[in-house]
């Protein structure tokens, strides 16, 4: 597997997910946890930019962010995955190697 | 000798405080350090405002809950801010549009104002103090 990209700045306040979007290869991953969590739901100026993403990337977005924000799974962008602390490692072992955009 | 702000009789004079938050909780420590600086100047009876924008209006969703990130929830208190006289919350229109909301999905009743009845009212102030 290609590279696990993990983004946690909010998409309104920063660039972040534009970059590493713009810099994951088809076939590879994206998590998007702490602030980034944000990015994920239906409903905001973002939603469209990574509906668009995910026809090359797998999207996915840590659970626990999200609960602790107030927000929905239930609002998740169809097609991204929620996962949990589990999860997230094993996405970190199933993927070659993780690249954190801070 | 007592200290000013031990004086029951202290007589200051009131100023129109404005705090501005415009960062999302928990990814940084602003939010929870702007409301301890509200809860302060609410203690020496200034007149506060509170403005939510940008990220800011996600201090305030609904149905917060951080047990399982270990970091404490601190949105219930912004519910408590109406008893110490805290009670101009206004919430920029375009900030929640733009990510999905409205008023219904915030823990505390608030004025929604567009982005030109806010500069008004941050014209009117005189202190504000942004985080």
């Amino acid at each position: 597997m290609p590279m696990l990209h993990t983004v946690n700045k909010s998409p309104f306040e920063r660039r972040t997910l534009d970059t590493a979007l713009r810099h994951a290869v088809k076939g590879s991953g994206v998590l998007l946890i702490e602030d980034a969590v944000y990015a994920a739901f239906e409903g905001t100026v973002v939603a469209e930019k990574v509906r668009a993403a995910l026809g090359d990337l797998k999207i996915y977005v840590l659970g626990p962010d999200i609960a602790a924000r107030g927000m929905s799974e239930k609002q998740v962008i169809d097609g991204l995955e929620v996962v949990d602390y589990g999860g997230f490692v094993d996405l970190v072992t199933e993927y070659d190697k993780v690249q954190s955009w801070l | 000798m007592s200290e000013p702000w031990e004086d029951d009789e202290l007589d200051g004079p009131v100023r129109k405080f404005m705090y501005v938050n415009r960062r999302a909780p928990y990814g940084t420590i602003y939010a929870l350090e702007s409301l301890e600086v509200v809860l302060i100047a609410a203690a020496f009876e200034q007149d506060v405002s509170l403005v939510f924008m940008d990220d800011g209006v996600y201090q305030i969703k609904k149905g917060q809950n951080t047990e399982a990130i270990g970091v404490k929830n601190f949105s219930p208190t912004y519910r408590a801010l109406e008893g110490y006289d805290v009670e101009k919350l206004y919430v920029e229109k375009e900030s929640l549009e733009s990510r999905g909301l409205t008023a219904d999905d915030l823990v505390v009743p608030v004025q929604v104002v567009d982005r030109n009845q806010l500069a008004e009212l941050m014209e009117e102030q005189e202190v504000i103090l942004s985080f």
